[in-house]
């Protein structure tokens, strides 16, 4: 490293990776359903596409995290956006071809990807 | 990219509590349960809350678990990082609020009150990976001395900032660095004071391990500003953890061209080299440390001439603690007026203390200078264990005194412990119950003095040999008053002759339980006894014979054969055959068996 700019571009490169250790920073929370049920129905490779959506884009203040069976068994995988002040979205039969799209619209310029909600499917 | 970190200290603390252990179990784990590329597993520094290790903190959830056993770890991967389920039992017990809750760790009593410094990436960083100190704004600093501002910029940055020395005497770090940087000189030298050896102290310990490369950016500052192209860290060999990782450290400012041949392009050279202490005492104090450095036997000179004058090889030197650098980088960056801000009006800033002793807390915190005792104590340290009561903090180690309960609500800071007859200190604080008796304390540090002086001045040498006898006698309960009056004049004789800040400052626990505690010395001088039950010759152990049921336990585990009763019948203790090993006590299931 010869310059102050290399410094600088090595920092903010290095705080990408370790903005999830800000738990105050999340104001969105990506949750994908990770029971048997949802692994099954392939939630894994839903999560690993959120996750490096989320890392593409350099979202700062987005985690994604997992949780046990949400009790609807049957949509599998589902996942669950909580934004701060905002009420809780559901997406449903979710794959890895529709993460960039949720990213993109939802969590990126804030409008919910109404086609692949709950309310969308159990119509 | 990793969509959980999982943080586990690795200071010596957790180590020594097994916490290399829980590294393996989960990197093991985690690859059995395919979670390899997406959790990623990262040793940090100390958390300082040492009482509750091995302790592993898990985000983004941010959850605390202490206590932490290598069986847990299969439990944690399953539940909280495959099902995002936190393991509720592990949880540190004040971070959970309800089912659903978890408070964050800053909230908590023993960081709410905390502010960090000197720590602010001890816990939070790989102390091994330059990357994440430089995420944290690291080396932004040493960036902007070199290319914004002029080397006596720099002194005066430090010099408004009110910084002082926080190995123990608290002299002005600007000051200190203008006095080196006017001495014109072919080659000077920074030296760093990590020799830390007060028995319960490891602040220096902690900030090495956590946060290595905090020390070496602000050392490069401190040759830019003095006009040293050549730096030193001595710390002693009994830090292994810290050592590793201050090697490894230097490799990759090197490695990055953050040290070496003209750093960031601007023409200034700074290289540092470690210097491993064999663990005496004595090197701490600054002629004996640079003397050691040259490769000589560790023992001070006298002063003058200053280390900022004649230093190291003869060349002007600044020597400063580790504490005191790791301030350096963040005033930089955060300008004076925000570090004068913290503190009271003689010591700004904020004080890192070892807490030790009769506490619930043990661990390392960092609190405003004038947080007072009490709050550092009840608050942050969670009071003392088995509703015992408070009966005095030791500051300042073997150099320190005792503060006595009536003086708790004293604000902390250089000035006003040097008032009450103690001192700063490197920032050891041991709590001390009503069952610590303070003439046994005075006789512990007089001993560790004792073994630690140089021998090169006689004041020393003998002076504190001598108080050491004294105290003996006075425990074995042969003293008399008179012996506290010569006691009390030998210390200031001890005080005014001796060479260095050891002889110095040795008598100073003697001094100071003298003058509190005087009582407790009369009664082991008049009354022949101790208070508090802790000096073992003037104990007597004998059998209530209400409460004996004559159930032989006691005389079947003593030792010498010292107690004699039959079946059923009250036992007696014969004094003159008994050791005073308190077996008995701790064998009689019905209290029947007091020491006074």
């Amino acid at each position: 490293m010869k310059t102050l700019e290399e410094l600088k571009a090595l920092k903010a490169k290095a705080l990408q990776n370790m903005g999830i250790r800000d738990d105050q920073a999340a104001t969105t929370r990506i949750v994908v359903g990770m029971a048997t049920c949802g692994i099954a129905a392939g939630a894994r490779p839903v999560l690993t596409a959120f996750t490096e959506e989320v890392a593409k884009r350099q979202l700062q203040d987005v985690a994604v995290s997992q949780t046990g069976c949400i009790g609807i068994c049957q949509y599998e995988p589902v996942v669950e956006v909580f934004r701060t002040g905002e009420e809780k979205v559901t997406y449903v039969k979710m794959t890895a071809d529709k993460v960039a799209r949720i990213v993109a619209e939802h969590i990126v310029n804030g409008n919910v990807v109404t086609e692949y909600t709950i309310g969308a499917c159990t119509k | 990219m990793y969509r959980a970190h999982v943080l586990v200290c690795g200071g010596t603390g957790c180590t020594s509590s097994g916490s290399a252990k829980i590294i393996t179990a989960f990197e093991s784990e985690l690859e059995q349960a395919n979670l390899g590329n997406e959790v990623k597993v990262i040793r940090t520094g100390c958390f300082g809350l040492c009482a509750e290790g091995p302790i592993v903190i898990v985000y983004p959830e941010g959850c605390f678990y202490s206590r932490v056993q290598p069986e847990d770890v299969a439990e944690i991967v399953a539940e909280h990082l495959v099902k995002g389920r936190p393991v509720k039992r592990l949880l540190y017990k004040e971070t959970v609020v309800d089912e659903t809750t978890i408070k964050s760790l800053n909230h908590t009593g023993f960081y709410e009150k905390q502010h960090r410094v000197a720590l602010k990436n001890c816990g939070v960083i790989d102390p091994e990976n330059i990357e994440e100190y430089i995420a944290y704004d690291g080396y932004q600093a040493l960036a902007k001395c070199l290319t914004e501002y002029t080397p006596e910029q720099v002194i005066q940055i430090i010099k408004d900032s009110g910084l002082r020395g926080r190995g123990g005497a608290g002299f002005p770090t600007g000051l200190k660095w203008s006095f080196a940087a006017a001495n014109k000189a072919d080659q000077k030298y920074v030296c760093c004071n990590a020799d830390e050896g007060d028995p319960g102290a490891f602040m220096d310990r902690s900030i090495l391990e956590g946060d290595p490369h905090a020390l070496l950016e602000a050392m490069a500052i401190a040759g830019y500003a003095i006009g040293a192209t050549k730096g030193y860290v001595y710390i002693r060999a009994e830090y292994p953890i810290a050592v590793k990782r201050l090697e490894i450290a230097i490799a990759q400012a090197k490695e990055y061209g953050l040290m070496g041949k003209n750093i960031l392009s601007s023409g200034f050279d700074f290289d540092l080299e470690i210097r491993l202490g064999a663990g005496a005492f004595v090197c701490g104090e600054e002629t004996a440390l640079m003397t050691s450095i040259e490769g000589k036997r560790g023992e001070p000179r006298p002063r003058p001439p200053f280390p900022a004058v004649k230093g190291l090889f003869q060349k002007p030197t600044v020597l400063n603690n580790v504490e005191t650098y790791a301030n350096i980088a963040q005033i930089i960056l955060n300008g004076p007026e925000w570090f004068t801000a913290m503190g009271t009006e003689k010591s700004k800033g904020t004080k890192v203390f070892a807490l030790g002793g009769k506490i619930n807390n043990t661990g390392l915190v960092e609190v405003p200078m004038g947080t007072t005792l009490r709050e550092v104590v009840e608050d942050i340290g969670g009071g003392i264990p088995n509703g015992k009561k408070f009966k005095a903090a030791q500051t300042g180690g073997p150099s320190g005194g005792c503060i006595p309960a009536h003086l708790i609500d004293t604000p902390i800071d250089y000035d006003n412990l040097l008032a009450i007859g103690s001192m700063m200190g490197s920032g050891g604080l041991i709590v001390m119950d009503e069952d610590n008796c303070m003439v046994d304390i005075a006789k512990f540090f007089l001993e560790f003095t004792v073994e630690e002086s140089c021998g090169k001045c006689t004041p020393c040498r003998i002076g504190t040999k001598r108080l050491y006898e004294m105290l003996e006698k006075i425990t074995k309960g042969e003293g008399t008053l008179e012996d506290l009056d010569k006691m009390e004049a030998l210390c200031y004789y001890i005080k005014e002759n001796s060479l260095c800040g050891l002889g110095q400052t040795a008598p100073n626990p003697v001094l100071s339980t003298l003058r509190y505690f005087r009582d407790e010395y009369v009664a082991h001088v008049v009354d022949k006894k101790c208070p508090a039950g802790v000096c073992k010759d003037l104990l007597q152990y004998s059998i209530i014979e209400d409460k004996c049921k004559g159930c032989t336990a006691c005389a079947r585990k003593c030792p010498v054969g010292a107690i004699s009763g039959s079946v059923k019948n009250p036992h007696v203790i014969d004094t003159a055959k008994c050791i005073k090993c308190g077996a008995c006590i701790e064998t009689c299931k019905f209290d029947a068996i007091i020491r006074k």
